[in-house]
């Protein structure tokens, strides 16, 4: 196995890891819903929120840089220039993301100074960690782009894949400067940290993801290299187009001009149309070949990466997008209710099928199959599906009670989560995300044993076409 | 033309893109001329020492903020300098303390508290004046953000983050300048309806 090969476990490895963390915390975020007492004066909930949503981050990150560290000496048949600072900065990179999980749980918080920024925390949603931790990512970050750009440029050759790969990489990593700045006009702020999360999540990782996940289904399914292509350019065309003024819809309330109601609203309707493209071509190239392929879990995966990131991102996302809407669902359990489907469609099923696309080919399996992963795919769909739809009641009752009711005093935010179906919805959430764990607990398990016991039984499963 | 070309799509995706980012530019440079401190959708950092009113108006079909006559913040007038000083400690505050991972401002961060954006207007604080025995609703403010635990009145508590003094009054300047912002109307009917959750 290639070095950048073996990299690829190390960063799949941590990021199974890390999304283990991020369900604990997760979990433990919807306890304080439940029991508001829970840990206080320990542990608070935003402490629990923060490393939810961090690891969040972290493990998607570490699950996309496995993936491209697995299929990059397949494009360009050579290692990766910078390999050997790629597997330093891995072991740096885990030792950070410890690090600062140590300080968020133990510190917490620090005075209002430059230094708690620097050394604590930044106390901005999703980019939390202290600046010292955030150098580091964007070293990870900058390795990163110049093992894709740097390798092609040497191997003197490009696929159309690689390419639009290569070009992705300029704005993940410029993007990803805005977390350090603190600027002190909230408006202005949230207006740029608003170009790092959007065109971050819903720009460069969908083209990310798009790159991945089209190496994935050549491999999976034996499509023609110019067929994905050609779809890939039609997503990126779809995606930007839509996905760059479609930042205007994060635009609707923060001060900026009313322009933005219509151009945001406008092109952010359109953004589920390139996942809808992904749904249509998933079902295409899955009956084409007859659902037939030597690794069931990847496949399936892929399948449900394609339909929870139109049904999450493209369907969910719409329903609030509007601002006639959005001014109510906005800021409610509605606007997570999305957040969690579509995270979990657009990225988290595709790094999981890439999981199992690379035990296949490390453990040296003919055939992948059996039980063990079909109990971990159906009990975190199921948990996500049923925590989605707990948190959609919840958020449309806050959005009646509290916002059109109400009017988002602090007496009609209460009035909003005392209402019986918030609570309900915050139960069920609760449920459901246990569910959830189970599934995740499935899931390492299934992906420790294959090969050792479950896929020996797989072998009544055709081989691909 | 072949469509079935790559290569096609590929023009396709870069005219896009390009044109797309350029259009963002545009709209971007507008933008950071209106939200800058002083444009014309977020005033500057004296506002602190105005009053600041949220009223609906007709001809938009939604609330604006309207500044008033002058409202000292705890009885002093202060100077650009030190009203930028002072947001600019708030901010630290905010941030430091990780408020967005409760709270959310203009509808953004965590939902586990209360929206902040209009917080300086809640009417809220009138009660919360007699129940901290302040003679001002920013004393009532900078006495709650000190102490909340020791002031809690709902089943979900906020802990006591150790806010100083300094920090508390630099919070409530925060909250009283980011009440003044024109938000398109976000939050709708704020302070407009007596919610009772008795």
């Amino acid at each position: 196995m290639s070095r950048s090969k073996a990299l690829a476990v190390k960063y799949l490895s941590a990021a199974v890891l890390f999304f283990g963390v991020m369900t604990l915390s997760g979990l433990l975020s919807a306890v304080y819903y439940i029991n508001p007492d829970f840990l206080f004066g320990v542990l608070h909930f935003n402490t629990a929120k923060i490393l939810h949503i961090d690891t969040m981050i972290i493990w998607l990150l570490m699950g996309f840089m496995g993936a491209v560290y697995w299929f990059l000496p397949e494009e360009f048949g050579r290692e990766p220039v910078g390999i050997w600072a790629a597997e330093i900065l891995f072991f740096v990179f885990v030792a950070a993301v410890l690090a600062v999980a140590a300080i968020f749980l133990f510190v917490q918080w620090g005075p209002s100074t430059e230094t708690t920024l620097w050394l604590v925390q930044q106390g901005r949603k999703y980019v939390e960690a202290p600046r010292w931790a955030a150098v580091g990512v964007a070293l990870v970050m900058l390795v990163f782009a110049w093992n894709v750009v740097g390798t092609a440029l040497q191997a003197r050759r490009i696929t159309g894949i690689m390419a639009v790969m290569s070009v992705n990489m300029v704005p993940l990593v410029l993007l990803y400067l805005i977390a350090f700045p603190a600027i002190d006009n909230m408006a202005v702020d949230l207006y740029w940290w608003w170009w790092l999360v959007h065109l971050w999540v819903e720009a460069t990782w969908e083209i990310l993801i798009g790159c991945i996940m089209a190496l994935a289904v050549m491999k999976l399914l034996g499509t023609s290299r110019r067929i994905v292509e050609g779809w890939l350019y039609i997503e990126v065309s779809l995606v930007l187009g839509t996905g760059i003024l479609g930042l205007g819809h994060h635009y609707f309330w923060i001060g900026t001009p009313d322009y933005w109601l219509g151009i945001g609203g406008f092109f952010s309707a359109l953004e589920p149309l390139p996942l809808l493209g992904m749904v249509v071509h998933a079902i295409y190239d899955a009956g084409v070949h007859r659902m037939k392929t030597t690794n069931r879990p990847a496949f399936y995966w892929t399948l449900a990466e394609a339909f929870g990131n139109f049904l999450g991102g493209g369907v969910f996302g719409f329903m609030i997008t509007l601002p006639q809407l959005n001014l109510f669902a906005h800021g409610t359990q509605w606007t997570v209710s999305h957040g969690h489907f579509a995270f979990w469609g657009a990225y988290a099923c595709g790094v999981l099928s890439v999981c199992y696309i690379a035990l296949q080919e490390r453990r040296k399996l003919a055939t992948v199959d059996g039980p063990g992963w079909i109990w971990a795919f159906v009990l975190l769909n199921g948990g996500l599906v049923g925590m989605v739809g707990s948190l959609l009641v919840a958020g449309m009752a806050q959005a009646f009670f509290e916002r059109a009711i109400g009017g988002s005093t602090l007496d009609a935010f209460i009035a909003g989560q005392e209402n019986p179906w918030f609570t309900l919805g915050m139960y069920s959430r609760f449920g459901f995300g246990l569910v959830f764990g189970a599934g995740y607990l499935v899931l390492v398990l299934n992906l420790l044993a294959l090969g050792r016991r479950e896929a020996t039984l797989a072998l009544r499963v055709a081989p691909a076409e | 033309m072949q469509y079935d070309d790559p290569k096609f799509w590929r023009a396709g995706a870069i005219s896009t893109t390009v044109v797309m980012a350029i259009v963002l530019i545009m709209l971007t440079v507008d933008s950071l001329r209106a939200i800058n401190a002083g444009g014309s959708h977020v005033p500057p950092y004296t506002v602190i020492n105005r009053h600041i009113d949220y009223t609906y108006n007709a001809k938009l079909a939604r609330e604006i903020p309207v500044i008033g006559a002058e409202e000292l913040l705890f009885g002093k007038a202060v100077g650009a300098g030190d009203a930028a000083a002072l947001i600019d400690r708030g901010k630290l505050v905010i941030q430091s303390r990780a408020c967005i991972d409760c709270h959310t401002f203009m509808g953004n961060g965590a939902y586990y508290g209360p929206d902040l954006t209009k917080a300086w207007l809640d009417p809220v604080w009138e009660t919360w004046m007699a129940i901290t025995g302040a003679d001002t609703k920013e004393e009532a403010m900078a006495r709650f953000l000190m102490e909340p635990d020791k002031y809690a009145t709902w089943q979900r508590k906020m802990p006591n983050l150790g806010l100083t003094r300094d920090e508390a009054v630099a919070m409530v300047a925060y909250l009283k300048w980011l009440s003044s912002i024109d938000t398109n109307g976000f939050p709708i009917h704020f302070g407009r309806i007596n919610v009772s959750n008795k």
